[in-house]
């Protein structure tokens, strides 16, 4: 029972940094079709910013803040030079830009900061409380409250906020939008922003359990991916169901049956996913229109 | 037995009827039309007919084969072809490569003699190359042969369309609005092509916009509206129908006399 | 001058084209291991004509394309030093397996579109590289091990041919080149060829005219499978040791963008991607230590401004400019 506690914890943990950047990943594609292949970075930059800003003599709260303001002006800046520019691209296209985004942000990284291996305190102290026989670290108790605050955020935004509300309309059909007045491009800017905001803070609140590195954005993003798609792409509820999955299952695979091949399960459960029911859990059953 | 025998089919996208219980018959060499105003449900018919929409319940015959819910590229392989409202042309191909590739059924090489490009694989292209000529004569478009789709008109590429769907020899050709945007003389070629081709014995099911073109074709005329099946019969008795008519103008002119009167308020 | 008549042929002109190339190339090397960089070359530009068929011809993604490269090079690993068969043999049966799995995996993952394609054949290569790394009694886990290399020079003497093995390996994997273009560049012409390409443009529409798109794809995943099996097989033989990483997302990624460089459609493009990308980190190590940044960059800029490929690209942007300029 404790053994399945403890895998219970980590699987939840993990899986709320997942939820995030899946929620990223729907934010972007609700407002712009696009899928941003660049998310895990943010969450890598939200980490290696504030560890370098605490190390540079910030307190960790600032260095934090200025990692999530920083991160959130890349995406914005992504979207202004690499998705605009592209206009009207193929699905493909645009694969390969976010793609190519992606090892532009690493490599940058690893030039800027370096390719070691770094952490930074946790935020309330770092006994484990006991539950049960398991373990459980604050930290990630953070993580949860804090996927939680973010999702309740992002809701209350898009529901009553009127940039909110103009981000639903521009996802539901952008030539209407602009037909009533509202500046889509301004609202992709925000979407990109907002959404990378997002990535940093998960970035931040997860690198005190797991590190981070300049490269640690591709996995990140893929297990981002593949839980967005999970829940079916595009459906924020989707997201979190899909990303507190995906972490449940890789933490019982590691723990009962290999961890070497944790993360193959995640890929497995994703291509089956993917086979057997393409829009995912929650995912529309659309027909294409000829 | 007919070519084309459609029996109570029906489609329902989640709770919305596209589609209810429609039935009828086409026969070789008879041009048969469907009518209706837009969303009636013409498209997602020909959708069902054609195997890429799965009916929720109805039956449809080739020839008195069962063919419900096979796929299109087993409908094609059973004589039935089709033309796209939104035009489906391969923009990056030529002119002539496109109705080269609508003769895929008739070739006859494999995967290896292609990829290791033997003789039977290059003669076979020829062959087609000269059949895909012949059909381009036949439809005026042969001095475009060598251009890329793309850069064709409108018009010219709903021919080619036409073209590249004949190219399977069809026994049976499903023409979705063939003269929608095309201007005068490009309707008439068309409407010349497709007497042609009913003459021909080619069974033709029409969706077409164009009232005067489908009352001088169809031997018989189908009228839906919300998906239901509101009138049939020859071209004379529909342009008389009362139900029809309301179903044009009536229930429209009465939404928009509405309207105006809400907007009034 | 009258153009002999089997030059009409486009498909003949590249590849004579391509022939030329290889031949003259060597005149230009300013030194012995150019012989290895052009080895280098072509092997990355057989994997990449395999992707242009898949890619190019029939406009499916594969971010995993490494992976089956991986199968062929650890197939001649692991072949001759576990089970001691014959390289050449292994070769084939590395072949074979990436096709048989491309083609039971295919069916399925081909069915999705754009990303959830894309996100599929990312999860296989990963999968496949993980597979590699892991099972270490097998592969010698993430340091890799050591495949065999022919012994070259003993043939060569004995064949009484008058190149180093270098040379002898720059004039193999030349002609393997060359026989991979002429198949890419005969599937082209071909009916099985136009099937991909129509697909490519409207699937619904591929399908009304008879083609089985589903089928169509599994084999072109199947065929490009391949020529990246004996791309790695080759690779394997060539440097004498396989290890993880010639699986791994990187190399599929270089790939891909070896592909976008030349401009996906053509067996001619994909080969100046190939180089490009081979030569420019074997020769500015700028290029080596910033390697992931370039390729982002190129990836990025190739899609924003130059969205059919480098040479076409540019021809375009040149002769815009021009009639700019022309007219003002």
């Amino acid at each position: 029972m404790a053994e399945f506690l403890q895998f219970l914890f980590s699987g939840l943990t993990v899986g709320a940094v997942y939820a995030l950047v899946a929620l990223g990943f729907t934010l972007i594609h609700n407002a712009s079709g696009v899928v941003n292949f660049a998310q895990g970075e943010f969450v890598m930059l939200g980490g290696m910013i504030t560890v370098f800003a605490a190390q540079a003599g910030l307190p960790l709260a600032v260095a934090a803040g200025v990692a999530i303001g920083v991160t959130a002006l890349v995406g914005v800046a992504l979207y202004r030079l690499a998705i605009a520019p592209a206009g009207s691209a193929s699905v493909v296209s645009i694969i390969i830009i976010t793609m190519g985004a992606s090892l532009f942000l690493r490599g940058t990284a690893q030039s800027v900061f370096d390719k070691q291996i770094h952490r930074f305190p946790a935020f309330s102290g770092e006994t484990p409380i006991t539950i049960g026989g398991a373990t459980l670290m604050p930290q990630s108790l953070w993580v949860l409250g804090g996927a939680a605050v973010v999702f309740v955020a992002l809701h209350r935004f898009l529901a009553h906020t009127l940039p909110g509300k103009a981000v639903l309309a521009t996802a539901s059909n952008k030539l209407a939008a602009q037909l009533v007045g509202i500046n889509t491009h301004a609202v992709l800017l925000l979407a990109f922003g907002l959404s990378a905001a997002i990535g940093a803070v998960a970035g931040v609140l997860i690198t005190p359990l797991t590190m981070t590195t300049a490269d640690m954005g591709v996995s990140v993003a893929l297990k981002g991916f593949a839980a967005a798609m999970l829940g079916g792409m595009g459906i924020p509820v989707g997201a979190i169901v899909g990303g507190l999955g995906l972490g449940l299952i890789e933490a019982f695979t590691a723990g009962y049956l290999s961890s070497a091949y944790k993360e193959a399960t995640a890929f497995l459960v994703i291509l089956v996913v993917l086979v057997l029911m393409p829009r995912g859990l929650f995912g529309p059953k659309d027909v294409e229109r000829v | 037995m007919s070519l084309l025998d459609v029996e109570g089919l029906s489609i329902h996208f989640g709770g919305l009827a596209a589609v209810t219980d429609v039935s009828f018959k086409v026969e070789a060499g008879e041009i048969v039309s469907i009518i209706g105003p837009n969303g009636a449900g013409k498209t997602t018919l020909f959708n069902m007919i054609s195997g890429l929409y799965r009916p929720s319940s109805g039956c449809v015959r080739l020839n008195g084969e069962k063919v419900t819910g096979l796929p299109p590229e087993a409908l094609a392989r059973r004589g039935l072809s089709r033309t796209f409202q939104n035009l489906q042309v391969f923009q990056q191909m030529t002119v002539l490569e496109n109705v080269m590739a609508g003769c895929h059924l008739g070739e006859k090489s494999g995967w290896l003699s292609d990829l290791l490009g033997l003789p039977a694989s290059r003669r076979q292209t020829r062959a087609t190359r000269d059949r895909a000529m012949a059909l381009l004569d036949r439809l005026d478009l042969a001095r475009w042969a060598t251009r890329p789709a793309s850069a064709l008109s409108y018009g010219l590429l709903k021919r080619l369309e036409i073209g590249r769907a004949l190219a399977a020899e069809p026994r049976l050709l499903l023409l979705d609005e063939p003269a929608a945007g095309c201007n005068a003389v490009e309707t008439n070629d068309i409407d010349a092509l497709i007497v042609e081709l009913a003459a021909a014995g080619i069974g033709i099911l029409l969706v077409e916009h164009d009232m005067k073109l489908v009352m001088r074709l169809s031997k018989h005329i189908l009228v839906l509206d919300r998906g239901v099946k509101i009138a049939e019969g020859a071209p004379e008795v529909i342009g008389r129908d009362p139900t029809v008519i309301a179903a044009y103008l009536g229930r429209h002119g009465q939404d928009e006399s509405e309207k105006g009167a809400a907007s009034c308020r | 001058m009258r153009v002999p008549s089997w030059l009409a042929d486009p498909r003949a002109r590249v590849l004579v084209l391509l022939a030329v190339l290889i031949a003259l190339a060597p005149l230009l090397f300013p030194s012995g291991y150019y012989y290895r960089v052009g080895t280098l070359v072509f092997l990355n530009a057989l994997t990449v004509t395999g992707l242009v068929i898949l890619t190019g011809y029939a406009g499916q993604v594969s971010l995993g394309h490494a992976g089956f490269f991986g199968i062929g090079a650890y197939a001649c690993a692991v072949g001759t030093s576990h089970f001691g068969l014959a390289p050449g043999l292994c070769v084939a049966l590395g072949a074979g397996l990436a096709g048989g799995l491309a083609l039971a995996v295919g069916r399925p993952i081909l069915r999705l579109k754009s990303h959830y394609l894309a996100v599929a054949t990312l999860g296989l290569g990963i999968l496949i590289a993980m597979v590699l790394t892991n099972e270490g009694q097998w592969t010698g886990g993430p340091d890799g091990m050591s495949a065999p290399t022919l012994p070259l020079r003993a043939w060569l003497r004995a064949w009484g041919v008058p190149l180093s093995p270098a040379q002898a390996w720059y004039a193999l994997s030349g002609l393997v080149l060359l026989a991979g273009a002429w198949m890419a560049l005969s599937l082209r012409e071909s009916a099985s060829g136009r099937a991909l390409r129509a697909l490519h443009d409207s699937e619904v529409a591929a399908r009304v005219i008879g083609i089985d798109v589903a089928r169509a794809k599994g084999r072109a995943f199947a065929i490009s499978a391949v020529y990246a099996s004996v791309a790695g097989s080759l690779m394997a033989l060539f440097n004498g040791f396989v290890n993880p990483a010639m699986a791994g997302f990187m190399h599929s990624i270089e790939l891909v963008t070896m592909v976008v460089l030349g401009g996906a459609g053509s067996v001619l493009g994909g080969v100046v991607g190939a180089t490009v990308l081979t030569v420019l980190p074997q020769t500015l190590t700028v290029f080596q230590e910033y390697e992931m940044t370039m390729l982002g960059l190129i990836m990025m800029v190739m899609m924003i401004f130059l969205r059919q490929g480098v040479v076409p690209g540019l021809v375009g942007a040149w002769t815009a400019w021009r009639g700019r300029r022309a007219r003002p």
